[in-house]
């Protein structure tokens, strides 16, 4: 009984002074989700920010700058863009680009990943690091080289040039995450295929490529995005001839005012935001995470 | 299961380029008849089975189906299926799909696929699944989904690589006795690879025993369990005890064959050390002084045997091995 007692009262006290109890877990947590909460807000800021005054910006007729709210509001930069000769075009242009530089890199690059998946040969790691390689190059520098060449081979200017341009990212895209998803593909479910009386060929088609398909589409989306996106290159081997929504950009962000620039920047994240949400069930850090394994 | 054999793998030999492999390798299996692989891990037992499906190249020798050679075609040209351990079913095609694929690849009319598909389904006990995708079913499912899948193909031969060992217990127990009654009812010749000796003793016709790379011996599990013709099998296959007869031989003998009276004498004494309850029988362990023995001995006998009681041991039937 005595020594009952003696221990009842030591959980009580311990109920009080512990400093893992309940209460004050929670009171530390409340601290420190403040502070998480804090640092989310800076993040956002920083993040969304220029995103925010962007839009700002190209819903504004009058803007001063330094000032936080436009002194007038309106839609007189949107009739001023539109109404440019030039842009109609560029649009089409961009995704012209975009369209055939993703698809014939997807055409190139499909068979090509899966091979780098599939066959152990001496090189393989080489051959897909070299593909980060040409990430690190300066770009403009590249672009020079590539332009001396254009030069001398009549590519200058041309459709044909200004493609190629665009292919040198898209492929690269459209190499590592398509590798790594049909790296994913488990053998067996191969296997069972030709199993059930499939040919090599049928095999691809009816399960390997299916199974890949949502880390191609990803590729395919980065590829396109980023084709879109393209700006210095195009600008070196297209013009005069050859005009996309980047290169105007570049023409009226140093010929007009701030303002013009923000309607523009719009116009050119629709379509981006657009794919994203069209392509959003396949977008998953489960995909990215496979894309990006050397195996 | 009749006398006619249908396949034989004939001094079969598959190295791979590390040297690992199977060796000499003679087989044969009759029509209608389970034989299986039994063996521990890396003994080369799947690597038997993809080669007679297909999967990987001979070294040497022959495999041949109803007397004719297969080891020149591909995988898809050979009247082999095979049931992998997972993964087996295409996650991106509804059951019904799964199953349909291999019979569209025989263009067979869209009527008797169909029929031929509920077939399938219902031998598996998987009605009313046919709409469901592999993600949304248990792995127990998904596999009798995959013996449904090879079944309806009409093989000649079926091959099963240890199709059950990533399901729990119950399951695979259940899945064995509905397996040995499909393959008795329809009469379909099976490879089963296990490297589960109980498994291999409920399910087969015949057992062959492996170990690495080559065959140690094959039999009914009757003939196996009885005389098991190495030191390897014998303690591969049920209980043994092993004893040193102090000449660089062993003696072996089974826990069942072992007589236990109170006191002193017999061949071997000991004393009581464990004694475990497992219902109409009860298992004891001794001390001896050749080792811990294991030793069955009837319920009715339960309370005669106390730990720390001196016991005298007698054998029914021994087995003598060299030393390994
Ligand atoms: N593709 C391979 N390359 C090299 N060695 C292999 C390969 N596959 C299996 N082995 C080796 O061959 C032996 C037999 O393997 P396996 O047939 O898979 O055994 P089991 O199915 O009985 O576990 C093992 O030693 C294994 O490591
Ligand atoms: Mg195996």
């Amino acid at each position: 009984m005595e020594e009952n007692k003696t221990a009842n009262d030591t959980m009580q006290t311990e109920r009080t002074v512990n400093p893992y109890s309940a209460k004050a877990v929670r009171r530390a947590l409340g601290r420190k989700r403040t502070g998480e909460l804090l640092i989310l807000f800076v993040f956002m800021l920083f993040f969304y920010g220029p995103l925010i005054h962007a839009f700002m910006l190209a819903f504004a007729n009058v803007y001063q700058a330094g000032d936080i709210i436009p002194s007038e509001w309106g839609f007189h930069w949107w009739s001023y863009i539109l109404k440019q000769q030039n842009i109609p075009r560029s649009i089409l242009n961009s995704f012209l680009f975009a369209f055939c530089s993703t698809g014939l890199s997807m055409l190139i690059c499909i068979p090509a990943a899966y091979v780098l998946a599939r066959f152990k040969f001496k090189g393989r790691k080489l051959i897909m690091f070299s593909f980060l390689i040409g990430n690190a190059f300066p770009k403009i520098g590249m672009y020079t080289a590539i332009g001396i060449i254009y030069y001398k081979i009549g590519l200058m200017g041309t459709f044909f040039g200004v493609l190629l341009i665009h292919m040198l990212g898209t492929t690269m895209e459209m190499i590592w995450l398509p590798a790594g998803s049909f790296r994913s593909v488990p053998k067996h479910q191969e296997e069972a295929a030709r199993d059930a009386g499939a040919g090599p060929v049928r095999t691809f088609f009816s399960v390997t490529l299916p199974i890949a398909w949502p880390g191609i589409v990803v590729a395919a989306m980065h590829a396109f995005i980023g084709s879109l996106g393209e700006s210095v290159g195009t600008l070196l081997v297209g013009l005069p001839q050859w005009r996309t929504m980047m290169t105007e950009m570049y023409g009226v962000i140093l010929d007009f005012p701030a303002t013009a620039g923000a309607v523009f920047a719009i116009i050119i994240v629709v379509p981006n935001m657009l794919l994203l949400w069209i392509m959003r069930k396949y977008v998953s850090a489960d995909t990215m995470a496979k894309g990006f394994k050397m195996g | 299961m009749d006398d006619t054999i249908k396949l034989s793998v004939i001094n079969m030999t598959k190295l791979y380029s590390n040297g690992d492999g199977v060796k000499n390798v003679d087989l044969d299996v009759h029509t209608g008849e389970l034989v299986t692989l039994l063996g521990p891990s890396g003994c080369g037992k799947t690597t038997i089975l993809r080669t007679i499906g297909g999967f990987i190249d001979l070294t040497d020798g022959d495999i041949t189906i109803d007397g004719k050679s297969i080891i020149t075609l591909p995988p898809e040209k050979r009247p082999t299926s095979m049931v992998f351990q997972s993964y087996n079913l295409w996650p991106h095609m509804t059951v019904h799909d799964n199953l349909e694929f291999g019979l569209k690849l025989r263009k067979i009319p869209k009527d008797i696929r169909e029929q031929k598909i509920a077939e399938g389904l219902s031998l598996v006990k998987m009605n009313g699944f046919e709409k469901k995708y592999p993600g949304q079913m248990s792995g127990g499912q998904q596999q009798r989904i995959a013996i449904a899948r090879s079944l309806i193909l009409e093989p000649e031969v079926l091959l099963l690589d240890e199709p059950f060992s990533a399901l729990d217990a119950k399951i695979r127990m259940e899945m064995r006795e509905e397996l040995r009654k499909i393959q008795t009812d329809l009469n379909i010749t099976v490879i089963f690879v296990t490297h589960d000796q109980e498994e291999a003793m409920m399910l087969s016709d015949r057992i062959v025993v492996m170990s690495k790379g080559h065959i140690e011996q094959q039999g009914t599990p009757r003939q196996i369990y009885d005389n098991p013709v190495s030191r390897f099998v014998a303690g591969f296959i049920g209980e043994m005890n092993f004893l040193d007869d102090g000449t660089g031989k062993q003696i072996a003998v089974r826990p069942e064959h072992i007589s236990v009276t109170k006191g002193e004498g017999g061949i071997l004494s000991g004393t009581v050390r464990t004694v475990m309850m497992l219902g109409h029988y009860l298992e004891m362990t001794l001390d001896t002084d050749k080792g811990l023995v294991k030793v069955y001995i009837n319920s009715d006998q339960a309370d005669e045997f106390e730990k720390g009681d001196k016991v005298a041991l007698n054998f029914d039937h021994t087995y003598s091995y060299n030393k390994e």
